[in-house]
């Protein structure tokens, strides 16, 4: 099992220095959509501090979305999807680790991004602890509830919009605890309950997430 | 010729009929005949529940009559969650048992179960105005509530967005199975949260605490929205069984063509 997952992302990171361009493209959507929304509401400082950490969430997650159909599509396109399928390690397996490298190679990149995207919207320095901390643990539940829509929706050529409307609905706990972690810092309540939530929900997600992931390949490319 | 004796009982008469039921032409017989059925009693059933609402039933002691909204706000809310219950259990029968009607049952469920949440959605709200002075706020029941209508319409979209039906049927299925756990949290948002929305106040078990001379009205209309469904669901179950068997022969002579 080891020896597959080791097989697995040396092929995504090899996959990936090939189109070193794409892996930007996140943290470059991230920034667009800050920018939209800083202009949007005016530029003002007073305007955009309360609102910064939201906003934030929002382009996160939305950057997730987008690369969300690139999840499984490559490998269900040139075949190494039956790979999977026939491999003797379970499918569960391999869907996890491709999920976190999917994780590392796209949402990270965001995350580390996002100090600087605080500046840019004013966001308050004292809660930026508190929303790194969210979304640390809060991102890759979205890639993991993400997984299994990319699954179900492996099998259509263009998913489109499709993608988004399977996602958004299983997306919202996440972003209600994550982003009321950092209104209840702002605020100065006692963000834990929200982060201990969002850690239950991860490991809750890590364990069933990649079985249903799994079946979902397995019903969407027969 | 002697035949090996077999160790398996006849079928009774009801299990005859439930395997009988999973064959098309058998099931397209039975929906056609049982459907306007339904929605007759349905007529009839939601008639005197809406004429006991709106005729009967005193008005509240401090909402006055703009609570008789509660009659259809409060069924179309279960059936809105019963409808998608009962599309999980059939999704899951299809996924197991690979039953071709139950792929179909469950996918005839989403739209009817849309309607539904539409209508809680759409009534809350008109009664939320003049209550609550908002048509909308982000209360958990609400907010949970919309999140199902979004989860019905992933469900249709994802049914409509893949070519091959059975493969359709199975992965909005499976959606379907994934989304069953926000039923408990659309349950007890009321408890677990502090909610705008009042909490349970009608009960079938139990004393509610709703006078018993407003609560009739309410079990008729329970009863009439349950009717409604099915005819709607041999209804719509019965279009999608025929445009799957499009080509048979059953079809064609139902069709009147000749051979």
């Amino acid at each position: 099992m080891r020896q597959a997952a080791s097989a697995l992302v040396r092929r995504d990171l090899q996959l990936l220095w090939t189109r070193r361009g794409d892996a930007l493209q996140p943290a470059l959507f991230a920034l667009l959509t800050v920018v939209l929304f800083a202009l949007g509401l005016g530029g003002e400082a007073d305007a955009l501090a309360p609102v910064a950490s939201a906003v934030l969430w929002l382009a996160v997650l939305l950057a997730g979305l987008l690369a969300l159909d690139s999840l499984f599509r490559g490998d269900a396109e040139d075949g190494s999807l039956e790979q999977w399928m026939l491999a003797p390690v379970p499918l569960w397996w391999l869907v996890l680790v491709r999920t976190l490298m999917h994780w590392l190679t796209t949402a990270l990149p965001v995350i580390v991004a996002v100090p600087v995207l605080g500046e840019l919207l004013h966001l308050p320095h004292a809660q930026l602890p508190v929303l790194m901390g969210s979304l640390l643990l809060g991102t890759p539940i979205l890639s993991l509830l993400g997984a299994v829509v990319a699954a179900l929706t492996v099998g259509m050529r263009r998913a489109g919009v499709l993608v988004a409307l399977l996602a958004l609905p299983l997306y919202v706990p996440v972003l209600v605890f994550g982003a009321g972690a950092v209104a209840a810092a702002s605020q100065g309540l006692d963000p834990v309950g929200a982060l201990l939530l969002l850690g239950a929900g991860l490991s809750i997600s890590l364990v069933f997430a990649p079985l249903a992931a799994a079946a979902a390949l397995r019903i969407a490319h027969n | 010729m002697n035949l090996p004796p077999t160790n398996r009982p006849a079928p009774n008469g009801l299990i005859r009929w439930f395997h009988q039921l999973g064959s098309p032409p058998y099931f397209d017989r039975f929906a056609a005949r049982w459907a306007p059925w339904a929605h007759l009693l349905a007529l009839l059933t939601m008639g005197i529940g809406l004429y006991g609402a709106l005729f009967q039933v005193p008005a509240d002691y401090q909402q006055g009559d703009s609570f008789r909204i509660l009659y259809i706000h409060v069924p179309a809310a279960w059936m809105s969650m019963a409808i998608f219950a009962l599309m999980g259990v059939y999704a899951a029968i299809a996924l197991v048992w690979r039953i071709k009607l139950c792929e179909i049952l469950a996918m005839a469920c989403a739209p009817t179960g849309a309607a539904f949440t539409l209508v809680t959605l759409a009534t809350g709200s008109i009664w939320g105005k003049p209550m609550w002075g908002t048509w909308w706020d982000w209360d958990p029941r609400l907010t949970t509530e919309l999140i199902l209508l979004f989860l019905y319409l992933g469900v249709m979209g994802l049914y409509a967005a893949i070519d091959d039906r059975r493969d359709a049927a199975r992965a909005a299925g499976f959606l379907a199975i994934v989304g069953v756990a926000l039923l408990p949290v659309i349950r007890w948002s009321v408890v677990w949260w502090n909610s705008l929305h009042q909490g349970q106040t009608i009960r079938l078990f139990g004393e509610s605490s709703m006078d018993p001379s407003m609560v009739w009205p309410l079990l008729w209309m329970i009863v009439g929205t349950k009717l409604w469904f099915a005819g709607s669901l041999l209804n719509r179950a019965r279009a999608d069984n025929l445009r799957r068997e499009t080509g048979k022969d059953w079809v064609a002579k139902l069709a009147g063509a000749t051979p």
